[in-house]
């Protein structure tokens, strides 16, 4: 028995003992923090939706569901496709800086497509999140909203709440309610006209 | 004689008597305190209502997306009182800001945020803090569609952050919109974590406060004369004049507060928006945006501040800094006196800006950004700052009146 204290000894089996413990405390909150990630079922309802595009004909639409909102997917004309980057002086946002998409997505300009041929975006106004309709067809009177959608049409989408327009990439036109272009969200083509919609990159199959 | 030996009892075994004189019956308060320190005790009181009302809610509401929305309809409808209780709770949230405010300002008013009190002070600004995270995540419970686009909007703000932005909003959300999920984690967070740590909070501030002992309007110490027994001659014992002296203010708060409940529970759309009072809906944005009253001050400074080098992460950071100055105001201020009857006209007229900027700033963000708004709340955003920031300089180079040695007024 030494009534002498070693106290260097006793500070690093202290520090030891409050490291050792500080461990256990970061392992032990990693289930807590962890458990506020999405589900397994919240993943499962997310999944990327696949499209199968080749059923759409030339100039014709679907919507589908991802994540609780509907999803654009338009097969554009030949010719309209050509015609996307006559109009840019009419646009409020023609090269998307101010619009949400995904960064591959700027390259192809005025098509604002992985595929120009294939249009994707989201089916929610930017102004106040109404569904706009598909009006594809250049100068003529849009029937399902019943407006006069003018000569100088070039086709698109038309929000029957508050009279947004946009061309048949999404991009808004001046001066309409809509702040913002179309969002597109994250996509790619697991083959020529199969689309996952929700992922960058298709999986390698 | 039984009740003194029950008592002797408890005090062998709990520090009943002793916490009794040292809080209340042997806490020497200043004698001057004006209508200013009526704020603390309110905040106590509405913090008691927030708790008795909150409870008696959770047991009809459900914390779920889809009963949420039409659980707080049966509570107002169909269970027995059940919309006094919950306007109690909801205008109680407002009112706790309200006095919240004041009482910060006293502060500012009277130097009490300066030494020794500093602690007392950030104590303090957490309660704020915790405040504004429980008035936001009890905003989103309704489900109406103002809590969840007000939800959708603050949340989104943490994605603006670079690298961890994208996958923080994920995490806190839980899904990959706001979903039930993040409804019944905040249900968790509003009911249970931030109520704890609030009341810890309070504790610690009071706490802190008895152990230096109050400030005064005259923002002088009391502690260096004293009586024969020790007592502060300006003092006097917390209980019974100033509990007393508060059941007055308590009184004059609950004729206003009740006036709200019974005949304007909604306050014109400030207390209780209009469009919360339809279902939540993820594909229909109500018209206009803009969060409950309490936060438009700092909600307008987020949207002052246009987006840079490609990233709106500016705004977000600003209105943060507004927040995190306020924990600096201890040491910003360099004036060799306390209170603002000594203090000279600069940080009078810096304080009645600084005011007036606040208010300016809640109306641009009740208000849509365009025509004078986004202007006036740049300016005033500047103005802000411009109080805190350059304190060091203008609260040490203002002249100052000659301080006295004993509390003044009718006393």
């Amino acid at each position: 028995m030494s009534d002498q204290v070693d106290h260097s000894r006793r500070r690093l089996l202290t520090a030891a003992t409050v490291g050792t413990g500080a461990i256990g405390v970061a392992f032990a909150a990693v289930p807590f923090l962890s458990s506020w990630q999405p589900s397994a079922r919240a993943k499962a309802l997310g999944a990327p939706v696949e499209v199968d595009a080749s059923k759409l004909e030339a100039g014709q639409m679907l919507k589908v569901v991802w994540r609780g909102q509907a999803v654009f997917v338009v097969r554009r004309v030949k010719g309209s496709i050509e015609q996307l980057g006559n109009h840019d002086a009419m646009l409020a946002d023609p090269a998307s800086d101010d619009s949400v998409q995904p960064d591959y997505i700027k390259s192809s300009g005025a098509a604002r497509a992985r595929n120009p041929e294939y249009w994707v975006g989201l089916a929610v106004c930017t102004h106040l999140g109404c569904s706009p309709l598909g009006a594809f067809e250049a100068n003529n009177s849009f029937q399902v909203a019943g407006a006069d959608l003018g000569a100088n049409w070039p086709g698109g989408f038309y929000c029957p709440c508050h009279g947004s327009k946009y061309d048949l990439s999404g991009r808004v036109f001046k001066s309409m309610p809509a702040p913002k272009n179309l969002t597109v969200p994250p996509y790619a083509f697991a083959d020529s006209a199969r689309i996952m919609i929700g992922v960058d990159d298709a999986p390698k199959v | 004689m039984a009740g003194e030996r029950l008592l002797g009892w408890i005090d062998q075994r709990f520090p009943l008597t002793s916490l009794w004189k040292e809080h209340l019956a042997e806490y020497y308060a200043p004698k001057n305190f004006n209508f200013w320190y009526y704020f603390g005790a309110l905040a106590l009181l509405i913090l008691v209502n927030q708790l008795v009302t909150g409870i008696f809610l959770t047991m009809n509401y459900k914390p779920s997306s889809a009963e949420a929305f039409s659980s707080i309809e049966y509570i107002m409808r169909d269970v027995n009182w059940g919309w006094l209780i919950r306007y109690l709770h909801s205008t109680g949230a407002s009112a706790f800001f309200i006095v919240v405010y004041l009482h910060m300002f006293r502060a500012l008013l009277y130097g009490s945020h300066r030494k020794p009190r500093e602690l007392v002070w950030i104590f303090g600004c957490l309660i704020f803090l915790l405040l504004m995270a429980e008035g936001f995540m009890g905003y989103v419970l309704p489900w109406g569609n103002m809590s969840y686009w007000g939800a959708q909007v603050i949340v989104s703000l943490f994605g603006s952050l670079p690298v961890v932005g994208a996958s923080l909003v994920e995490w806190i959300r839980g899904d990959y919109y706001i979903a039930d999920a993040t409804l019944n984690r905040f249900f968790a967070l509003h009911v249970a974590a931030l109520p704890l740590a609030l009341i810890f909070l309070v504790i610690a501030h009071i706490m802190a406060l008895h152990e230096v002992g109050s400030n005064n309007p005259d923002g002088i110490d009391i502690k260096k004369y004293k009586d024969a027994n020790g007592h502060p001659l300006d003092g006097i014992p917390f209980h019974p004049y100033y509990t007393v002296k508060d059941l007055v203010g308590v009184a004059g708060f609950l004729l206003l507060f009740c006036a709200v409940i019974f005949f304007a529970p909604t306050f014109g759309g400030l207390f209780l928006e209009a469009p919360n009072f339809e279902p939540a809906n993820a594909l229909q944005t109500p018209p206009h945006i803009a969060p409950v009253w309490y936060f438009t001050p700092f909600y307008a400074m987020l949207r002052a501040v246009p987006s840079f080098a490609g990233t709106q992460v500016w705004g977000v950071l600003v209105m943060g800094a507004s927040i995190v100055v306020l924990f600096f105001v201890p040491w910003l201020d360099r004036s060799p006196v306390n209170s603002i009857r000594y203090r000279g006209p600069i940080y009078k007229i810096m304080l009645t800006i600084f005011v007036l900027s606040f208010i300016a700033l809640a109306v641009c963000g009740v208000k849509p950004p365009s025509g004078i708004y986004p202007t006036l709340a740049k300016v005033c955003t500047v103005l802000y700052f411009a109080f805190f920031l350059l304190m060091p300089w203008y609260t040490k180079f203002d002249s100052v009146k000659p301080v006295p040695e004993r509390v003044t007024g009718h006393v």
